[in-house]
């Protein structure tokens, strides 16, 4: 029979089923899933996936589960702006993404006006220049990135370098960023090229490329656009050096480029083959969960969502301006969080500094050649 | 120099390729009034039935271009014909126009949802090999590109004058009634028209997405010039799609190398916009007159 008493608890428990769904933790990906920006982030979005699949199979943060929800943004910065202005609404607690430079450009306002912390995959180097206090990366900046780049052009003992770029925030900001670490070290830009995003065709540059007649060639496009330049280098018989920046010798880039991509020297911020256990266990089980290897975009928005883990359990509360200041001059280790794979600290512009690695493309893999130390420990 | 005749030669083929395209809006507008705004999304379907064919069902690319080939008659040249254009052409060539719009983002959207938003990569028929001339290095997949569009298309020409049937296309495009009366089976002639742009579709996705890459969105770019090839060329002439082909795809070379790659992309738009001005019959078309 019925009492009053269980009415009240079953009435109670009823109530209480949607309270466990408003205790899970909002988390917005704001992320690339069509557009020209499809391929780095469908890579981000199975990253992020899979990292929080592991955490709330772990029990989720703090005893809450994480609710995720992916908001494509066409790669498009209003679309993106406008994603990460109804994302605020829901008031989550981090939002992740964008990871064009372009599209973190113009969300990061948003966030910061809402004073919600934002883990993006964005690399070029004005971001974390403005003095946002909630804005954080996945990746080297530019500017920590490209003097390594520099210095190995420098060692091989070139003396001029063309440099090929795509037209948009994040080519532009690493164009620049690169011909003045090239300048401080007397090393000549024998040719500037921008192309633009989206380009299929790029024979024309192909020729401009080898007119000049540099030692090397530094390529600083997106992975599309990467692969498809490095189909013509091949086509047309280029044969000198071709450097460049993680994204050319990503492993999306080296699948989509097949062997046109062979012998293609880089910095690699992230890489699967990093000589580290706990990367190597990341990519086998990113490739078992997607069927593909990851590149360095799984890896990026893997550790971004246990960027989130490891920040709130060390500030032990859910609080979004805790949580900005705390990731400020914060540093982890691998060891007590292994979601991160590698130690890592942040500085107070929300730059990261982490090991790195240079590396060739060698029969359609990236093999390591030099793992360099964090800056801070130069 | 030898610059030069690389940019020429790499202009040819990728303008040869867009002269593929533009000569199937060309032959469909001959044939039928029809102006296809999907053409770009035709070229970009076989292309993941191609690969579809190499990848799941294990077949090596020249059975595959095959069997996609076939495929494209049947959807691309027969369906396309009965389920789109026949029902919408007896309300004239705008609504045709939009429908043609429409199918465009459905194929792309279809193939969306089918093989994701991804980038494949798509094998080349042609070795890598380098041919040298004149101390200019010339890939063997740019001159086998000239050689098959270029083939094609003079083909395609020889056909339409040469041949009883090819004649019979050309009259029911110059005057259907009168083509009729003379007991020509103008549904049939027609049908053909549409089944040969699916070939040049098919053909055009074998030479071009070892470049481009397969991607649902690849059809954008190229179904835009080859309209513009088209225009330029003489939309009522099938030689103009291969002057018109050609010449925006030298030019966007020249303009890339010796003037700035980033106004490449505008050739083909300043050449549309001044052949509509000066010359809108196009460099190679006749000026037609038409009752209203």
């Amino acid at each position: 029979m019925l009492t009053r008493r269980h009415a009240l608890l079953l009435s109670t428990a009823l109530f209480a089923a949607p309270s466990y769904a408003a205790d899970d933790i909002k988390i917005v990906d704001n992320v690339e899933l069509s557009g020209t920006g499809v391929t780095s982030g469908s890579m981000w979005a199975k990253g992020v996936d899979l990292a929080v699949k592991e955490i709330n199979a772990a029990g989720g943060i703090l005893g809450r589960k994480i609710a995720l929800t992916h908001q494509d943004n066409q790669s498009q910065a209003q679309v993106a702006k406008a994603v990460a202005t109804k994302a605020i609404d829901d008031e989550p607690y981090v939002m992740l993404g964008p990871i064009f430079s372009g599209d973190v450009n113009v969300s990061m306002a948003v966030t910061e006006d809402a004073e919600t912390p934002m883990i993006m995959g964005g690399e070029a180097a004005n971001l974390t220049q403005q003095g946002k206090k909630y804005l954080f990366r996945t990746s080297f900046s530019q500017s920590s990135a490209m003097p390594k780049v520099a210095n190995y052009m420098q060692k091989q003992g070139m003396k001029s370098i063309t440099v090929v770029w795509i037209a948009n925030d994040f080519g532009k900001g690493g164009r620049d960023t690169m011909v003045k670490e090239l300048a401080a070290r007397n090393i000549k830009v024998a040719a500037d090229i921008s192309t633009e995003p989206g380009q299929m065709d790029y024979s024309a540059v192909v020729v401009n490329v080898a007119k000049a007649q540099a030692d090397a060639l530094f390529v600083y496009l997106n992975e599309e656009e990467s692969a498809r330049f490095l189909i013509a280098l091949r086509k047309l018989g280029y044969d000198k050096p071709v450097i460049g920046e993680t994204v050319l010798a990503s492993q999306r880039v080296i699948e989509l480029a097949g062997p046109a991509a062979n012998g293609v020297k880089a910095h690699v911020g992230l890489s699967v083959d990093a000589p580290n256990r706990l990367v190597q266990e990341f990519g086998a089980k990113f490739k078992a969960a997607t069927g593909f290897a990851s590149d360095h975009n799984g890896i990026k928005g893997y550790t971004a969502a246990y960027l989130i883990k490891a920040v709130t359990e060390k500030i032990g509360k859910f609080d979004r301006k805790l949580f900005a200041s705390t990731l400020h001059t914060a540093s982890f280790t691998a060891k007590d969080q292994p979601g991160l794979l590698m130690d890592v600290s942040f500085d107070a512009a929300g730059d990261l500094d982490r090991e790195s690695y240079l590396v060739e493309v060698k029969d359609g893999k990236q093999v390591i050649t030099e793992t360099l130390p964090p800056l801070g420990k130069k | 120099m030898t610059d030069f005749l690389q940019l020429i030669v790499s202009g040819t083929a990728t303008g040869a390729c867009y002269a593929l395209a533009a000569l199937g809006f060309t032959l469909l507008w001959q044939a039928s009034g029809t102006i296809n705004f999907a053409l770009g999304e035709m070229v970009m379907l076989p292309a993941f039935i191609m690969l579809f064919f190499i990848g799941p069902a294990g077949l090596p690319l020249p059975l595959a271009f095959a069997a996609t080939l076939v495929v494209s008659l049947i959807i691309l040249g027969a369906g396309f014909k009965r389920l789109v254009v026949d029902p919408m052409i007896r309300h004239g060539v705008i609504p045709l126009v939009i429908a043609t719009l429409g199918l465009s983002i459905a194929l792309k959207q279809t193939v969306r949802i089918v093989y994701s938003a991804q980038v494949y990569t798509f094998p080349s028929i042609f070795s890598e090999t380098l041919l040298s001339l004149g101390g200019a290095k010339l890939s063997v997949s740019d001159v086998g590109t000239v050689v098959i569009a270029g083939g094609l298309v003079l083909a395609l020409q020889a056909f339409l004058n040469g041949t009883l049937t090819g004649r019979a296309m050309q009259a029911v495009a110059q005057n259907r009634d009168a083509a009729v009366v003379l007991g020509i089976n103008a549904e049939r002639m027609v049908l053909y028209a549409f089944l040969v742009n699916a070939g040049l579709a098919a053909t055009t996705a074998l030479l071009v997405t070892p470049v481009y890459l397969a991607k649902f969105d690849m059809g954008d770019t190229l179904g835009l010039k080859a309209f513009y090839a088209a225009i330029i060329g003489g939309f009522n002439n099938s030689r103009g799609a291969l002057l018109g082909g050609i010449l925006v795809g030298v030019l966007e070379n020249l303009v890339g190398a010796y003037i700035s790659p980033g106004y490449k992309e505008g050739v083909a738009l300043l050449l549309f916009l001044g052949v509509i001005l000066f010359k809108p019959e196009g460099l190679l078309g006749k000026a037609e007159e038409r009752k209203v």
